[in-house]
């Protein structure tokens, strides 16, 4: 399942390391954070997507704590 | 400008603004003169005022994420450059440097307002840009129209689209006329002319009277909604110009602060310089330890690029094709609805001696009259008059070389050679090229019409503007004969084409040129070269208006049917990365500078804050000129 997210992203390296930490997750399959749009495009194991999205939040918090997918 | 800030950006800006009336206050403070003895106490409390205002957040942050382990994160390192400078004071025989302090948290305060500025400004207009999908459709409902969510419209569907509105969803107007205007979608500012029965697509204003359309997909398969999608996954499609940045940075940081690290310590150390000196060394090396410049300016320029690209009614799929597009050094086009209109014309009448070209036309015209073969259906159409059936019988179709009719009683032959070589009729060869219908009356030969796929209008400009955009090399591949191919290459100045080509042929070709070490585009209509598009280097499909296929099958999409956009293309393309590489030079040219002059003890603290806000802001506001 893809879900595509708005957020606010605060700076262009904080993208980049979100989108590496959040790549490592298990049963992550394509992550995408898009300083430019704004906007984070998940796909991971459809079973388990809500704790996926959960954990992937939580890991953005620790680069931008102020970090909060819009759904 | 500033009435489209956000209040945040507001707020900002009045803290800022405050920070630097305080910085200038204790810069125009003469201590020395006031406070004798305790100056230097008191101008260290005087400005860690404007240092507290200006940077208070930062230091928050820096704290913050150390305690999530973000040791190379931009607010701890300038918590360490600004909280160094004030601590110089305390070694011995060192200058104060509470201004340097003051002042690099206060200009890296103002380098962020600015990016932050910009970035959102350039978010905002391609957002701008895209605000294409209307928000309501005004639906055929128990007999009335009601407003809806386009999304809530189903197939097949009636809509009602008033003047000055835009289309919702692609249709077939089924009740009314008008003039669309189709900029949003495909640059074009020549309003377009619809009727009953044509197929309009969404995203498109009506300028006129009142269309009724009958929706032909939901609203999320509609012409404007692709779009949409397409311009904002472009982004994710990484150039690789911004994944070497993105991994350049990971290393620049950290070995930049290890290097101040070493640079602050062992020169003091091992050889016993002074503290002071080589400290504040190390501190210049922390300020421009950021590669922010790079970071937000590159992928700005991409996304800068492929906006101002959509706005000209050309889709690029992704940086990275931007990237491709502009390191194209050949071209293979197909020629049939690509450089050529695709479809057939008379281009010529030839009478012979005591026959008027207009009665020949007309004669032709009638033999022709039953036929809706593509060569019969252009020679009705280049017949100005009306087809009388009355003057018409005894029509009789002669199997691949023409037709045979009887019209005002006389027995017309029209066809190829062989056909006029059968009913042995003198006839004579034509100097043009193209489609040859010979003309008999009774046995008499009077004359021919050449029939021709005709050339674009501006195909031998955009094939002169190729060129000069510095592509070397131009191919033509075509299944048509070979006479036809020679004519058209030599009138366009294609510098090869190959012709008689089975689709394989194509491949295989475009397989060989990009062998030989070329980069290559090919461009064609999209519906029946995907495998030729799929395998060139770039894909760029044409005329791709209302082609799902098209759009779908090619790496960049050209709404128009305008050969010229390819070379306008190639131009935004060349643009875009020249600015990232103009970004990527000089940003880091003016750090490494910097690095060096630090070393060297030449640098100051102030020349390192430009080195890093400075930068920033120049390298921006020219990535912003890609959108243009």
């Amino acid at each position: 399942m893809t879900k595509t997210y708005k957020a606010e992203i605060g700076c262009a390296d904080c993208a980049a390391k979100m989108e590496d930490a959040i790549a490592k997750l298990d049963g992550v399959e394509k992550i995408r954070v898009n300083f430019m749009t704004q906007k984070v495009k998940l796909t991971a194991d459809d079973a388990r997507f809500d704790s996926i999205v959960d954990e992937a939040e939580r890991i953005a918090r620790r680069i931008e704590p102020e970090f909060a997918l819009a759904r | 400008m500033l009435a489209n800030l956000t209040d945040k950006q507001r707020r900002e800006l009045v803290r800022i603004a405050v920070a630097l009336v305080l910085f200038g206050v204790c810069m125009a403070m003469p201590f020395d003169a006031l406070f004798g003895e305790s100056a230097l106490l008191v101008s260290f409390v005087a400005f860690l005022v404007p240092y507290l205002v200006a940077g208070y957040d930062v230091l928050l942050r820096a704290v913050r994420n150390i305690g999530h382990g973000q040791l190379f994160d931009e607010n701890f390192l300038m918590s360490v450059a600004t909280i160094g400078a004030f601590a110089l004071a305390l070694l011995p025989d060192t200058d104060a440097h509470f201004a340097e302090g003051a002042a690099v948290m206060l200009f890296y305060q103002v380098g962020e307002w600015f990016q932050d500025y910009a970035v959102d400004r350039s978010r905002r207009s391609i957002a701008d840009l895209m605000d294409i999908a209307p928000e309501i459709a005004h639906v055929r409902r128990d007999g009335g129209f009601e407003d809806v969510d386009p999304d809530e419209v189903e197939v097949g569907e009636e809509l009602l689209v008033k003047p000055g509105e835009r289309i919702p969803i692609d249709g077939v107007v089924v009740d009314g006329g008008s003039q669309l205007d189709t900029a949003a979608l495909t640059g074009e500012s020549v309003p377009r002319v619809v009727e009953s029965g044509a197929e309009v697509y969404s995203g498109s204003i009506n300028l006129v009277s009142p269309l009724v359309i009958r929706t032909a997909k939901a609203f999320e398969d509609s012409m404007v909604s692709r779009i949409l999608e397409l311009v904002e996954d472009a982004t994710d499609n990484k150039a690789r110009t911004e994944s070497f940045i993105t991994r350049f940075c990971r290393y620049y940081t950290p070995v930049v602060v290890f290097g101040a690290l070493a640079i602050a310590v062992l020169p003091p150390l091992l050889a016993g310089l002074p503290w002071g000196e080589w400290i504040e060394r190390g501190l210049i090396f922390l300020v421009v330890s950021c590669p922010c410049a790079l970071v937000i300016s590159v992928p700005l320029s991409f996304f800068g690029g492929i906006g101002g690209a959509s706005r000209q009614g050309i889709l690029v799929k992704g940086s990275n094709f931007l990237e491709a597009l502009s390191k194209v050094d050949a071209i293979a086009f197909d020629k049939t609805g690509t450089l050529t209109n695709g479809t057939f014309n008379v281009v010529a009448v030839h009478a012979e001696e005591g026959m008027d070209d207009d009665l020949l036309l007309s004669i032709a015209a009638h033999a022709e009259a039953y036929s809706n073969h593509p060569i019969a259906l252009s020679v009705k159409e280049a017949y100005s008059g009306v087809i009388d059936e009355e003057r018409i019988r005894d029509v009789r179709e002669e199997a691949g070389h023409g037709v045979r009719a009887v019209v005002d009683e006389h027995v017309v032959y029209v066809g190829n050679d062989k056909l006029m070589a059968a009913g042995e009729v003198p006839f004579h060869e034509c100097h043009l090229t193209g489609t040859i219908l010979h003309v008999s009356l009774d046995g008499r030969y009077i004359g021919h019409l050449v029939i021709a796929d005709v050339v674009k209008d501006d195909a031998g400009q955009a094939i002169a503007q190729i060129h000069a955009s510095g592509v070397r090399h131009t191919v033509m591949l075509t299944g048509d004969r070979e006479e036809v191919a020679a004519a058209v290459a030599a009138e366009l100045g294609v510098d090869e084409y190959h012709a008689q080509l089975l689709p394989q042929d194509k491949v295989a070709q475009v397989e060989r040129l990009i062998d030989e070490g070329q980069k290559l585009a090919f461009v064609g209509d999209g519906i029946n070269d995907a495998p030729v598009l799929a395998r060139a280097d770039v894909g760029i499909a044409m005329g791709a208006i209302g082609s799902d296929a098209a759009i779908e099958a090619a790496d960049v999409v050209l709404m128009n049917d305008r050969p010229t956009d390819i070379a306008l293309a190639i131009r935004i393309a060349r643009k875009t990365m020249r600015i990232v590489w103009q970004n990527i030079v000089f940003a880091l040219g003016v750090k490494f500078a910097i690095l060096g002059l630090a070393v060297a003890g030449i640098a100051t603290m102030w020349l390192a804050v430009f080195g890093d806000v400075g930068v920033a802001a120049i390298a921006i506001l020219n990535a912003m000129r890609a959108m243009r």
